[in-house]
């Protein structure tokens, strides 16, 4: 057991911190606390010019494997979301580009597919969303009825997509489509990459309960993507599909209890400032969210120890599940601690103060990326060897 | 970074099961509980004196093996997966831990190498009547002799092992109101002691009372104070989370199995999703749990002041293994209610450990100072 990191990887935190330093001092300062779930809406121009700062800077694709990427470790990966939580630096517009989309190329796209596709994301120029969901198919994604047909050079794709994250940004969508009519559920589905700006998609954002609107409805009515742009075989789409899903549940989110504990801080501050620290609930409340802090702090530690090698161990499977629990109990805790106060907008009909955000956006945390019953369903039967 | 045992520490783990299963598992433990002894002395002689468990973290000078917290750590959550009846957390972990923080290198000498060869037991009297961990709650009293020692006077509950354990580290109150330390042995004239009827008879406590007991002024340990102790007991606590770590895995395990395997609507039980959803939740708390007391293992051996670590790990852990305990009854139905049932050994067992080296809101009070909330900020009363 040496829970110590190497120093050269200490040097690296190092190298990160001093340069979101500098960057968020001069011309981007502005955007420190801007973005992130609930804020999509914020400074999209300036967000979009960071995007490209930190392309520039390297910092995108960290753990892609060389060539398209830096090859970083998972550590490294790790203490660069963590010195970008900890610098407030904003929230990513090209995260879903990156550690979705672009982990998965990079793992299973050919040559020429990583050579078009990875460069523009690594320079923070081109945006994704997900195209998964549907209107009749979310838990059960292998319901999807979006069908891509092959015509001449082109896949021609119809039907709806919703919840998609970004798409009313995005420069392209992966797209989850039946490409086999004759198959049924996980087979003959395909991974498309789709391009958003062209006839045939419409988008229209969704409102959310926060009162913004980052995640839309698309429908594609005829809408191409050129032949060669499947990912994997045509019909072998569920395979990718999941490993995209599980890079969404993996390292991308391992280090985020840093921007969490900024959370915590604001509601202990909030305590002290309004005396509900008197009462030794409240207290105990918040000294159990700071104990759940430390728990994800070493588990994530422990589960990425063991998956240096990629494949995240099956205690892994717990830490969704575990997290986003905790941050909706976070929320609920952050409104009894503003007592009355916790009712009254910045301004009407809908701008939340910061905490207010934190108690309605985290009612989804427990919904995207697999809700927690599902993650449930699969800790029971991949970690546990429960029947079905 | 390296985030596990060593092939050592692991080899170390599997002999202490190995012996353990040897012994008779969990049914010894029974054994022990229901002969009215509270320690299990065979597998004690072979855990403590063969596998040298007793002076694990002994200094090798004094005939231990020399090895540290994260060694504990690893041992610990075997003898807590089968509930294993012997004074490891008492004497290995707490008294000694207490032993090597307070006392001085001559009382090290004069002290350790029995409790290393496992001839002798030890443990640390602390609480009171009032069940308060902090030392203002300490009323025994230690007064100088004429002949130049002490005269110790008072009575001590809650005692782990204590009708068991060779030598009492008694904490006092000394000249000036300060705390202090004695070693005194069990069998010095003045001490009464007398086993307590727990609810949880895999582990035994005892009330000590100190009849003007005098002991020579060598027996107090270094130079008091409350803070050695305090150290002690913060280290022992993380043991105990890990023990916990232990029994909540075990709980997982034994319900999964019986979940597998009984039918009731002509499918096995681990088919409904109401009870794969109760274990998946199990399956979360213990690998957080192990999380957080592998994690501060590392920082007993490591960190200058484990206070605020120690009672994080300790609320957490306890409240995990007694939710496991807890939904392992009812996994089981009505077999897990019975006395036959290993469960309610289980569910016993983590009901005490949620009160045994304090309580778990004393912990989440101690993080929430640490944090600058609470009482001791809110001085006002209301009243102006
Ligand atoms: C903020 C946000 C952003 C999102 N972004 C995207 C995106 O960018 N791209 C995208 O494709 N999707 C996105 N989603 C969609 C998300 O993946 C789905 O909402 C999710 O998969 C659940 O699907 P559903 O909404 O259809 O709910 P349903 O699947 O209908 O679930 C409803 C309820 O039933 C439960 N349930 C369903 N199946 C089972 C089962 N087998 N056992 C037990 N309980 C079950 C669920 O847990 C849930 O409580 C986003 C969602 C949110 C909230």
């Amino acid at each position: 057991m040496d829970l110590r990191l190497s120093p050269e990887d200490e040097r690296f935190r190092d190298e990160v911190r001093a340069w979101l330093e500098t960057r968020l001092g001069g011309d981007f300062r502005d955007l420190r606390g801007t973005g992130g779930p609930g804020h999509e809406h914020e400074v999209v121009e300036g967000r979009m010019a960071w995007e490209r700062e930190l392309g520039a800077a390297g910092w995108i694709g960290l753990g892609w494997p060389a060539p398209s990427g830096r090859g970083a470790s998972l550590w490294r990966q790790v203490i660069f979301q963590e010195e970008y939580a900890r610098a407030r630096a904003p929230g990513r517009l090209g995260h879903i580009g990156e550690h979705l989309l672009g982990a998965t190329l990079a793992a299973l796209g050919t040559p020429e597919q990583k050579e078009r596709f990875l460069p523009p994301i690594a320079r923070g120029e081109e945006l994704w969303c997900q195209g998964s969901s549907e209107p009749g198919a979310g838990s059960d994604l292998a319901g999807v009825t979006t069908r891509a047909d092959l015509a001449g050079d082109a896949w021609a794709i119809r039907g709806q997509k919703i919840w998609t994250s970004h798409a009313h940004l995005a420069d392209y969508c992966f797209v989850l489509a039946r490409t086999d009519p004759a198959e049924r559920r996980h087979a003959g589905l395909s991974y498309l990459l789709v391009p958003m700006r062209q006839p045939g998609v419409t988008v229209r954002p969704i409102r959310n309960l926060t009162g913004s609107a980052e995640f839309c409805e698309v429908f594609f009515d005829g809408a191409r993507a050129a032949r060669e742009n499947v990912v994997g075989a045509p019909g072998e789409g569920w395979k990718v599909a999941m490993a995209t899903l599980a890079f969404e549940r993996g390292a991308s989110t391992l280090g985020q209890q840093i921007g969490f504990a900024s959370e915590l801080d604001a509601i202990v501050a909030a305590a002290r400032a309004r005396d509900a620290d008197r009462d030794p609930e409240v207290c105990r409340r918040i000294a159990d969210a700071w104990i759940g802090l430390r728990v994800m702090r070493a588990f994530a530690l422990r589960v990425l120890s063991h998956g240096a090698q990629g494949e995240l161990p099956p205690a892994g499977l717990g830490a969704k599940l575990y997290w986003s629990t905790w941050h909706r109990r976070l929320g609920e805790l952050a409104m009894d601690v503003l007592g009355p106060d916790a009712e009254i907008l910045r301004a009407p009909p809908c701008a939340l103060a910061p905490l207010q955000e934190t108690f309605l956006f985290s009612r989804a945390d427990t919904i995207y990326a697999g809700s927690s019953e599902i993650q449930r369903n699969i800790i029971a039967t991949r970690a546990l060897g429960l029947p079905r | 970074m390296r985030f596990a045992f060593t092939d050592e520490q692991e080899e170390i783990r599997r002999q202490v099961r190995r012996a353990i299963a040897d012994g008779g598992g969990v049914t010894a433990a029974r054994r022990a509980m229901e002969d009215g002894a509270g320690i299990d002395r065979a597998l004690w002689r072979r855990l403590g004196t063969e596998l040298g468990l007793a002076g694990l973290a002994i200094p090798d000078v004094h005939g231990g093996a020399g090895l540290g917290w994260i060694e504990i750590v690893a041992v610990i959550e075997a003898l807590g997966a089968d509930l294993a009846c012997v004074p490891f957390l008492s004497s290995a972990c707490l008294a000694t831990a207490a032993i090597l923080e307070a006392g001085t290198p001559e009382q090290h000498a004069a002290l350790l190498p029995a409790m290393a060869r496992g001839a002798s037991t030890a443990t640390l009297a602390w609480l009171e009547a009032s069940g308060d961990p902090s030392p203002d709650a300490i009323e025994a009293t230690a007064h100088a002799d004429p002949d130049g020692g002490f005269v110790l006077r008072g009575t001590k509950r809650f005692v782990l092992d204590g009708h068991s354990a060779d030598l009492l580290l008694v904490a006092v109150r000394a000249e000036g109101g300060a705390v202090a330390l004695h070693a005194v042995p069990a069998a010095t004239p003045g001490v009464r002691r007398a086993r307590l009827p727990t609810m949880d008879g895999t582990r035994a406590q005892a009330e000590i009372i100190l009849e003007d007991v005098r002991v020579p002024a060598s027996s107090r340990l270094g130079g008091g104070g409350w803070h050695p102790i305090a150290r002690a007991i913060a280290k022992a606590r993380v043991a105990l989370a890990a023990e916990q770590v232990g029994g909540a895995q075990a709980c997982l395990d034994f319900s999964v199995a019986y979940a597998k395997v009984r039918q009731q609507f002509g499918r096995p039980i681990g088919s409904f999703q109401a009870i794969q959803h109760t274990l998946a939740d199990m399956f979360v708390q213990v690998e957080t749990a192990r999380s957080i007391a592998y994690h501060a293992a590392w920082e007993a051996e490591h960190a200058p002041d484990i206070e605020v670590t120690s009672a994080a790990t300790a609320a957490y852990c306890a409240d995990a293994f007694l939710a496991c305990a807890a939904d392992a009854i009812q996994v089981h139905g009505g077999i897990g209610f019975t006395w036959e049932h290993d469960a309610q050994l289980y569910f016993k067992r983590a009901r005490a450990g949620r009160t045994l080296l304090g309580s778990t809101t004393a912990h989440r009070d101690t993080v929430a100072r640490s944090l600058g909330l609470g009482l001791a900020r809110a001085h006002t009363d209301g009243t102006r």
